[in-house]
């Protein structure tokens, strides 16, 4: 009994100590904080303020100004920009998480083989990563996407799979260090199976990297994607995303006569990424100090 | 010892090189659509004509087969003819190549003189208003899609204040000059050293840092050497070691970027051949720019590793 509580304790602590770190760094909170308040605001708004961003209201015309019945105007095609930037955060969004998790599914799994096994299964999965790795990502995604036709599902998909070399590069380095670990020798030394091995010691060891990872390439997946709509190889319309919000202002008549169709997904998109970044960054100090990415 | 080391990294790419080159071929077959309805508009042969067209591009082949006789005919420096405008490939490539090493080369050069002060400024009196500013930029810069960057500066330089121009390479075909030329390069150079420089902010920052603490530095201090002294000789010579790292493993980055930066500006480099290529489906060229990218990185990469190991004594060739 005395054993199990001392436990608890400890562990309650380590909880304890990781909150107090993240919490004395402000950034990280208001990071926090706005992820949360835009996650709330793109699944509450449509159903509150009925947003639709697919109707056409041409009755006042296409390309209006902003107005009380349309707060952002209206698009050449007479759709409503607010809903359309608010439709837009959720693709953003879930994209991003959505091609982060294939990436991590990918990823995690690969490095742990290359980590533990050695030997060829490790310089293949290894040397594959540095080619992936050596290579403009966008070039390949642009052409993965070309072949297989763009669409949300495909640029999750494409993004996704070109994301694995950071989680398996990662789980690799601390699979080398963690089975070096007396521990794990120890569990060697008296029978226990690899995948008990790997899936008690080894990835409980990872978790926290793991997490810092992710966040990052949360952020940056969501950049990805955004580049591409605005290349227009990206999602398509009529389905919005930040990035096709502004793929109109390539001309330069939208880009000068109506700054307000292209400035505000811009902004949303930089105002996200930020946010993941600080909170990316005060995970990263909380969880483990000496760590650096 | 140094030939050595650098053969062996030669060798080390051309797996990677190959390794692309298959990526890039195999993507490519697996699209939809046949290239001869690419080539020659959808029904316009009998069907005997199509075959012998089949036969003479080697379509009626298997894959791997096909994808020998390309890399053979790359290798000769035949990249095949576009599908869209029906010229050489590798001309098509060389003529647009210029421009965008132009950009990308100076947004590196650029990027890297302003991040080296902002980044020892911040290192040298950390948690001072000079650390905060630079690490605001090194954040938001991180942050901002380069796009968006570039929208915003057309809109405030060519719009707004009409000072620059926002597209092309010179104002008119005949008139030439490097004045123009410069004029026109300033505003995709900048969006593309902005979207570098958060990272070599950092990298400066953390690796200045470091070394600021080391044992040479506090005895170049006990020695009664002048403070801006032992920060340029002793400490930054040794702080940019790693910062030229950060610039092979940007590469890839910045090329993706020059994509982006280079429609917006209508700069007539890769990146907007790309895109062209890409939404006519033109896969001769697609595969040809791929490969021809790799190259690039891949030279660029092993140039910051040799140029990491003329710097850093420590590391042996071996």
């Amino acid at each position: 009994m005395g054993n199990k509580n001392e436990k608890k304790n400890k562990k309650s602590s380590y909880m304890h100590d990781v909150l107090e770190r993240f919490l004395s760094h402000k950034l990280a909170v208001v990071g926090l904080g706005l992820i949360i308040l835009l996650i709330i605001l793109v699944i509450v708004l449509p159903p509150l303020l009925e947003l639709d961003p697919y109707t056409s209201h041409a009755q006042g015309g296409f390309n209006q100004k902003p107005s009380a019945a349309h707060w952002l105007g209206t698009d050449r095609t007479g759709r409503d920009i607010f809903a359309r930037l608010v439709y837009g955060g959720r693709i953003s969004l879930v994209v991003g998480i959505l091609s982060t998790i294939v990436s991590m599914v990918i990823g995690i799994p690969l490095g742990l083989l290359a980590g533990y096994y050695r030997g060829w299964v490790e310089t293949i999965i290894m040397r594959l990563a540095d080619i992936f790795m050596s290579f403009p990502s966008m070039m390949l995604i642009l052409v993965l996407v070309a072949v297989m036709g763009p669409s949300v599902i495909s640029i999750t998909v494409v993004l996704g799979i070109l994301g694995w070399t950071q989680f398996a590069r990662l789980i690799h380095s601390r699979v080398l260090s963690v089975r070096e670990k007396e521990y794990v020798e120890s569990a060697k030394a008296i029978g226990t199976k690899n995948w008990k091995i790997i899936t008690k010691y080894i990835l409980p060891n990872s978790f926290a990297p793991c997490l810092i990872t992710m966040t990052f390439r949360t952020a940056s997946s969501i950049l990805m994607e955004a580049s591409l709509s605005f290349l227009g190889m990206g999602v398509q319309p009529p389905t919005a995303s930040w990035g096709n919000l502004m793929y109109d202002a390539q001309s330069i008549v939208v880009l000068s006569k109506q700054p307000w169709t292209w400035i505000p997904p811009g902004l949303c998109l930089v105002i996200t990424v930020l946010s993941i970044n600080f909170f990316g960054d005060g995970l990263r100090d909380a969880l483990d100090p000496k760590m650096k990415i | 010892m140094k030939l050595k080391y650098v053969g062996k990294r030669i060798l080390i790419i051309i797996p990677t090189f190959i390794g692309i080159t298959i990526l890039a071929y195999f993507l490519s077959s697996m699209s939809p659509g046949d290239p001869i309805d690419m080539i020659v508009g959808p029904s316009q042969l009998s069907a005997e004509d199509i075959a012998r067209l089949r036969h003479s591009y080697g379509l009626d082949q298997p894959v791997i087969i096909q994808y020998f006789h390309w890399f053979a005919r790359m290798l000769q420096g035949n990249f095949g003819i576009s599908y869209r405008t029906a010229e050489p490939v590798l001309g098509m490539i060389l003529s647009r190549i210029g421009p965008t090493l132009l950009i990308t080369i100076t947004s590196v050069v650029v990027s890297v003189l302003l991040a080296i002060p902002m980044g020892v400024g911040a290192a040298v009196k950390p948690y001072s208003l000079w650390d905060y500013i630079s690490s605001g930029i090194s954040f938001l810069a991180a942050a901002a899609p380069n796009f968006f960057v570039g929208l915003l500066l057309v809109y405030i330089f060519g719009v707004s204040l009409k000072i620059l121009p926002v597209s092309g390479m010179y104002t008119t075909a005949s008139s030439k000059s490097f004045g123009d030329l410069v004029r026109h390069m300033i505003l995709p150079v900048a969006v593309l050293a902005f979207q570098q420089i958060g990272n070599l902010i950092r990298q400066v920052r953390g690796s200045m840092l470091e070394v600021l603490q080391e044992d040479y530095i506090r005895t170049a201090r006990e020695k009664g050497l002048k403070e801006g002294r032992i920060v340029i000789r002793h400490g930054l010579r040794n702080a940019l070691i790693p910062v030229v790292t950060t610039i092979g493993m940007n590469l890839p980055f910045i090329v993706g970027g020059a994509v982006v930066t280079e429609q917006i500006f209508g700069w007539p480099g890769i990146g907007t051949l790309m895109v062209q290529s890409i939404h006519a489906r033109d896969y001769p060229c697609i595969m040809g720019i791929t490969v021809f990218i790799a190259i690039v990185v891949l030279i660029g990469n092993l140039i910051t590793d040799l140029v990491y190991g003329l710097l850093d004594p420590r590391i042996s060739y071996k």
